[in-house]
């Protein structure tokens, strides 16, 4: 990837982790196109359906959203991001019985995400089987936040609830949601 | 879910609930404490600490203890970060290693070959052997829960060097109570007894670790 790139995206991610949700919707929102590049590639050379790329590639945003508290603002996001995405890389073919000896050299990955990035999102993508799986008022945060496209704010009047205990429960929802991406993408 | 969507979701997360650096911290505090209060409460600080610390060995097998805990905690941190290179922080950690070898040589240099059994066993070495693990008990579950915030390459090497920095810091605060002062002692049985808690910690880790 290039440096510009990765300097980029360090500081939208250094803005959202002060607490900037727009910076960090935008790192995401720039990210992705570069991740799902990387998903297809892997799954074209495994041999899997390029229908299962756009899972994968949300199962990379899930892990690095709940593992954003390991970088170090003060170095780079490149490597940070390449790492996880082989971790989650080498995990998927572990599950899929890969067996062995998983190579996915650092170095591919590296340079993968900075080759053209894919924007055409695969519209066959469907996790909505995996939020019917959470419980509400859990379910129904996540679907208001994610389908309806409603805020927080909104949403905790909607349910009677208050705005941080919207915001943990959805914070709870993640996690069980990249529990259940890891279980399900096989 | 689009993806779209799942990212409209992230984003509406926006706080950062579970940095790295204050969950360690967090389980430093937890295990320095827990081992401040067996040391001085349960197994008592030795009778002669105050003329004794003032002893080569008795410093040397304090100082050598902490700067294995230290370097470990340090080497733990980078570990926990994806991209971070570990190698360098790693390889401080021989440093410990190469000035234990260092002292036994000397110890073996200046010391009458009778007397090496009784230096080498000592007085303890059951003791040594059950209380550095108890005292490691505490600040590995606390290292290990920080840990679970990190992301590791290896789970099964995280955890092993969250054992062998629970180990250093238990036998740093045990060292206090310790009588056996010779580097023999200290290379065979605060060795073996951090070995044990530095394994342990491995096979935690590979099961604990993993995201």
């Amino acid at each position: 990837m290039s440096v510009a790139q990765s300097e980029e995206w360090s500081q939208w991610m250094r803005r959202a982790i002060g607490g900037d949700e727009i910076a960090y919707r935008t790192f995401l929102q720039s990210v992705t196109p570069h991740l799902r590049a990387i998903a297809r590639r892997r799954c074209r050379a495994w041999g899997m359906p390029l229908s299962d790329a756009e899972d994968v590639v949300q199962d990379v945003l899930v892990t690095v959203h709940l593992k954003r508290g390991t970088w170090d603002p003060s170095r780079p996001i490149g490597p940070w991001l390449a790492t996880i995405v082989r971790n989650r890389a080498v995990d998927l073919q572990r599950r899929r019985g890969g067996g062995g000896r998983i190579a996915v050299p650092l170095d591919d990955v590296l340079e993968t995400l900075g080759v053209e990035p894919d924007d055409g999102a695969d519209d066959l993508a469907d996790a909505e089987r995996l939020i019917d799986r959470l419980k509400d008022p859990a379910r129904d945060i996540v679907r208001s936040i994610s389908l309806g496209g409603a805020g927080v704010k909104e949403t905790a009047a909607r349910l009677q609830m208050t705005e941080g205990a919207v915001r943990v429960a959805l914070h709870r929802a993640l996690k069980t949601l990249a529990a259940l991406y890891r279980s399900e993408t096989t | 879910m689009k993806t779209d969507d799942l990212i409209r979701l992230l984003a509406a997360d926006t706080q950062v609930r579970e940095p790295l650096g204050p969950a360690i911290a967090v389980a430093l505090g937890v295990g320095l404490a827990v081992c401040a209060v067996l040391l001085v409460f349960q197994v008592h600080l030795r009778h002669d600490l105050l003329t004794a610390i003032l002893q080569p060995r008795v410093a040397f097998k304090i100082g050598v203890t902490a700067a294995v805990a230290v370097l470990a905690i340090v080497l733990l941190d980078r570990i926990g970060r994806p991209g971070v290179p570990v190698v360098g922080a790693g390889r401080l950690l021989l440093l410990p290693l190469a000035a234990v070898l260092i002292a036994v040589a000397l110890e073996l240099a200046m010391t009458p070959a009778a007397s090496w059994g009784e230096r080498l066993v000592g007085r303890n070495p059951g003791w040594c052997l059950v209380y550095i693990p108890v005292f490691a008990a505490v600040p590995l579950a606390a290292i290990l829960t920080a840990m679970r915030r990190a992301a590791p390459e290896s789970p099964t090497r995280a955890g092993a060097v969250a054992g062998l920095a629970a180990a250093g810091m238990a036998a740093a605060f045990y060292a206090w109570h310790c009588p056996d002062d010779s580097p023999l002692f200290l290379a065979t049985w605060y060795v073996i007894a951090s070995a044990a808690v530095t394994g342990v910690g491995a096979l935690l880790g590979r099961r604990l670790l993993v995201w």
